[in-house]
């Protein structure tokens, strides 16, 4: 991990420091082990749609609070060729790399908060977010 | 320019030759290395700074050496640089003294090429470590994957860690072989030991599950944990007609009875099956 936290995601084996990193920020968080499982598994998802749209891309992972609760929130950023659709991508069983299309939407439904910001040629920005239940 | 610098390559050649001794015994302190483990590599580096062309194979290769040697007996890499680093200030002595401008120009170049041997070293550490490495994940792969015969006809995986394209290939071409070599119908994968099932391993599973079927297998899919239930929902994906159990011996039990085996507990049979109302 660099210095602000950032792990660059640019292979396979990258996805598995991600998700075991992810885990351990998780448990630091406080998340139950439910909640670890669904981050982890969006993260996954996540970095390996930065891998394979954009060829690479990196991720912040950062304990978060709002003065009630604890949480966790990931952002995934990559210099790819952006989301053309985001609607039709966010559609399960939409998927353009022989996937089962469920990645994108899935992960959104494994989080609590989900802001995507994209557009053609300018990269991609994913920001998860999952609050511990307390 | 380039007859100063042939000048000044052959000023240093020279004083490398003239004096050599003094230069080894100057390396050998500073390196602290002992005199006879160095004047090998110091005849090569000679012998190939005398002949035109700067065919450095033979230094690399005692270096090589001298870096894995080095490696075995605890020092580390930078160790082993420094010492290679520690031979221009044993030359520059000899350079001052020559105080010439051809030999202090010839250093500049004898430094950058002593830098480059430097960094040989430790490239050969890391290729080495590189290629641990990479046997060892190959072993892991190997490893990880046993395909074990729960009972006639049954025939189980235990998977544990995570599931990437690589290793579901070894998966599904172990699990085929076997239910090919024991007439196997029924297999049992067990994702207990997989910490997270992604829309990835999930398309893994579907693919290997489809394959066994295809052999006329059918495949069970035990293990499942509660949140990873609860993650698999979520995602939304579907195992369809996928027969998906708990535990592995929930899923023994199951392709038990549909093996036609029976146990009943009357006949003080030391295997407890659950058995479920069909």
């Amino acid at each position: 991990m660099t210095q602000d936290g950032h792990l660059a995601i640019s292979g396979n084996a990258d996805l598995v420091m991600v998700r075991q990193q992810v885990r351990v920020v998780a448990v630091e968080a406080g998340l139950s082990l439910i909640d670890q499982t669904k981050i982890v598994t969006a993260a996954s998802e996540l970095a390996r749609n930065a891998l394979i749209h954009a060829g690479g891309g990196r991720v912040s992972i950062v304990v978060v609070e709002d003065g009630r609760r604890r949480g966790l929130r990931l952002t995934f950023s990559d210099e790819g060729p952006g989301i053309p659709d985001l609607d039709r991508a966010l559609t399960d069983g939409f998927t353009t790399a022989g996937g089962l299309g469920l990645g994108l939407g899935g992960s959104r439904r494994l989080v609590d908060e989900f802001d995507v910001a994209s557009a053609p040629g300018k990269g991609t920005t994913i920001t998860a977010t999952k609050w511990a239940r307390g | 320019m380039t007859v100063h610098a042939d000048v000044a390559r052959r000023r240093i050649t020279e004083l490398l030759g003239s004096a050599d001794e003094q230069i080894l015994r100057r390396w050998s302190t500073i390196a602290q290395a002992s005199a006879d483990e160095l004047r090998e590599l110091y005849q090569a580096l000679r012998n190939s700074l005398a002949h035109e062309g700067d065919d450095l194979t033979d230094v690399r290769g005692l270096l090589a050496e001298l870096s894995r040697s080095r490696a075995r007996q605890g020092y580390t890499p930078s160790d082993t640089a420094r010492a290679v680093y520690s031979l221009k200030e044993a030359v520059y002595e000899s350079v001052e003294d020559d105080g010439g401008a051809d030999a202090l120009r010839g250093f500049i170049w004898f430094s950058r090429l002593i830098d480059d041997l430097g960094l040989y070293t430790i490239e050969t550490f890391a290729t080495a470590r590189e290629k641990v490495i990479m046997d060892q994940a190959e072993q892991l792969l190997e490893l990880s994957t046993p395909v074990v015969k729960l009972w006639e006809g049954i025939v189980a995986v235990p998977l544990v860690g995570t599931l990437d394209s690589a290793r579901t290939q070894v998966v599904m071409e172990k699990l085929l072989q076997i239910l090919v070599d024991t007439g196997s119908e029924h297999a049992v994968i067990d994702i207990t030991g997989v910490p997270a099932v992604d829309t990835q391993v999930a398309q893994h599973l579907l693919k290997t599950v489809v394959a066994a079927r295809l052999m006329g297998a059918e495949c069970v899919i035990s293990g499942i944990s509660p949140q990873i239930a609860h993650t698999i929902v979520t995602l939304g994906i579907e195992f369809g007609d996928i027969v998906t159990k708990a535990t592995l011996a929930d899923a023994l039990a199951y392709t038990l009875r549909c093996s036609g085996i029976e146990f009943s507990e009357r006949r003080h049979t030391r295997i407890a099956v659950r058995t479920e109302d069909a």
